[in-house]
């Protein structure tokens, strides 16, 4: 029982970076644009399948892949920013959700397309497969390197928000945009760079998840509503209020399959709608 | 006063429904898709008293739809065959459900109603999917059969089955355009404009809110009764985050607040999908996410919203 348990935590916690790496892009663009981007998935997807390219058809190292994803997902977001979502900062957020779900309906379609509907998969080193047993315990070699991954970026990204020059644009415009334009920040660039940041770490995610999760084209609606439910816990525009609501979901995600397996998906969605109701701005939101 | 020059009918009107009786004469090998199109229509209707008249946003409208199918499939196989009173139920449990929800629906804005509509809309499709033993889970609810309505037969031509339909779109629009040009229907308009505002001219919001929200979830209910009883069986599909989101689409591609906007949306999405996903189902969502990207950068008012400027500006 308590092995399980600990076997839980641990499955949930590596879940839970993939989770966080997905969504924080999506939750510092909500909270500095309010700008609703239900397309953030679709930008998971760009890097997955570029991953899963490079790897399975052109016998690229899986390692290498993992920038190439970064900045694959990273040019889509910013050439999606520049064309389309720039028109509509200022349209409602019924606008904003249309039009970027109707860029997930298309890259859906256009995956599909490319590359069929089957489910994907990608070799990884053998270093990364296999587990280390401690006891009853079992650690697997692929999900102690995603916590360590993801912890190195999430520790990467609060230094550069709290330390950099950009950071400080970013908590400005997310604090009061009016004010920080007023001050003479110019808060269209830091969005933008923001934008493609997240874009990419989404794309880093998706790579990286291929592995736990599998990858197929619809992969942009079924974590969509996973990375809502993050951003919507952990409040807009805050890091640590995502990776806690990341680690939390994937842990409660994880628990409830392994040991309520007749509920699905019921249990995460009941947590999600209590706490909205609970908490509207999120358990860290601060507007 | 402008109040009732915008209740009189006009000549255009009369000929749009007119011209809803003409699949009776003109295509009857479609009728099916006809009824198809009258039930999506009011679903879209019911969503624009809400969406388009009230502000409300939601992702989660299936939710409705889906438990008056329910409802209506449960009535025929458990207990008795008669379309109408089942009907009635039908919408009647659907208001109910949505009364309740609407409590709470109407306290929340922006990011968190969307998420929270959503929400609703998922749990009830994950309880219909696990509760197996009353809905058929995955395999839907099958194994009953209504005959006819007030001694019609339902015919394999799908004849009485579009008649009803209509029947039961005609007056609910008929409720829907009486709702919008009242007192009450002006009040959600300027709730929708301002919220804060308006129960400063004696417009209580979350009252008239949750009254709207309550109608729009009978009139879901409705749709997805005569879903039910004109097709003889029910799917997970009627509860899916997918009717969710195609109906938003229909009703935004038509035109939102402009009472005919989902009906129109409704014909032009069901005769394309009808035609085009014959050729590549797969692909059907390609051309959506197409017309979405459009209508919103081009199109903001949906199809009636760009006719009604190109009139305007013609004259």
């Amino acid at each position: 029982m308590l092995s399980s348990a600990a076997g839980v935590l641990f499955d949930g916690f590596a879940y839970g970076m993939l989770l966080f790496l997905l969504s924080v892009g999506l939750s510092v663009t909500l909270g500095m644009m309010n700008f609703v981007n239900l397309a953030h998935c679709s930008f998971a997807m760009v890097g997955a399948y570029a991953t899963m390219t490079l790897v399975g058809n052109w016998g690229w190292p899986f390692l290498a892949t993992l920038p190439v994803a970064f900045i694959d997902a990273a040019v889509v977001a910013l050439i999606l920013e520049r064309i389309f979502f720039r028109r509509l900062y200022r349209a409602s957020d019924l606008d904003q959700c249309l039009l970027t779900i109707g860029i997930v309906f298309i890259s859906i379609a256009a995956y599909a397309w490319f590359y069929t509907t089957e489910q994907q998969s990608v070799r990884i080193p053998d270093w990364l497969q296999g587990s280390w047993h401690a006891g009853a315990l079992a650690f697997a070699h692929y999900r102690v390197f995603l916590i360590v991954f993801g912890l190195a970026i999430t520790a990467l990204l609060i230094f550069g928000i709290e330390r950099t020059r950009w950071g400080a644009q970013v908590r400005a415009a997310v604090d009061n945009q009016r004010m920080a334009r007023g001050l003479g920040i110019d808060v269209d660039r830091a969005f933008m760079f923001t934008f493609a940041l997240g874009g990419g770490l989404a794309g880093l995610g998706g790579a990286l998840s291929i592995q736990m999760v599998g990858l197929d084209p619809t992969f942009a609606l079924t974590y969509l509503v996973y990375v809502l439910i993050v951003v919507a816990i952990g409040g807009l525009g805050s890091i640590g209020g995502s990776f806690v609501a990341a680690i939390v979901l994937g842990i409660s995600d994880m628990a409830g399959k392994y040991y309520f397996p007749w509920l699905g998906a019921f249990l995460i969605y009941l947590v999600m709608v209590g706490l909205l109701m609970w908490r509207p701005l999120g358990l860290f939101g601060k507007r | 006063m402008h109040f009732r020059g915008l209740t009189r009918w006009r000549p255009l009107e009369v000929v749009f429904w007119l011209c809803t009786l003409l699949p009776f004469v003109l295509t009857p090998s479609y009728l099916s898709l006809a009824s198809q199109i009258a039930i999506t229509a009011l679903f879209a209707l019911s969503l624009d008293l809400i969406l388009g008249y009230a502000g409300i946003v939601s992702l989660g409208h299936a939710a409705f739809f889906g438990f008056g199918a329910y409802t209506a499939g449960l009535i025929a196989k458990h207990y008795w065959t008669e379309p109408l009173s089942a009907l009635l139920i039908a919408g009647l449990s659907a208001g109910i459900l949505g009364y309740a929800l609407s409590h709470i629906v109407v306290r929340f804005r922006h990011l968190a109603l969307i998420m929270l509509t959503m929400g609703f809309g998922l749990l009830l499709a994950e309880a219909a999917n696990s509760a197996h033993a009353i809905t058929g889970g995955a395999d839907g609810l099958q194994g009953f059969r209504v005959p006819g309505v007030l001694g019609f037969r339902f015919d394999m031509f799908g004849r009485t089955a579009y008649a009803f339909a209509l029947a039961v779109l005609f007056l609910c629009f008929l409720i829907c355009r009486r709702i919008i040009h009242s007192p009450f229907g002006l009040a959600l308009r300027g709730i929708r404009e301002n919220a804060t505002r308006m129960p400063a001219i004696g417009a209580p919001s979350q009252a008239h809110l949750r009254k709207a929200y309550t109608i729009a979830a009978v009139m879901a209910g409705l749709a997805g009764a005569v879903l039910t009883q004109t097709t003889s069986t029910v799917s997970l599909e009627t509860l899916s985050f997918g009717r969710s989101a195609d109906v938003l689409v229909i009703l935004i591609l038509g035109g939102a607040g402009r009472l005919y906007g989902g009906i129109l949306g409704a014909v032009i999405y069901m005769v394309a999908r009808d035609q085009f996903s014959g050729v590549s189902p797969q692909y059907w969502y390609f051309w959506i996410g197409l017309v979405l990207v459009a209508v919103v950068m081009f199109l903001p008012n949906g199809i009636l919203g760009g006719l009604n400027a190109f009139y305007k500006k013609a004259q």
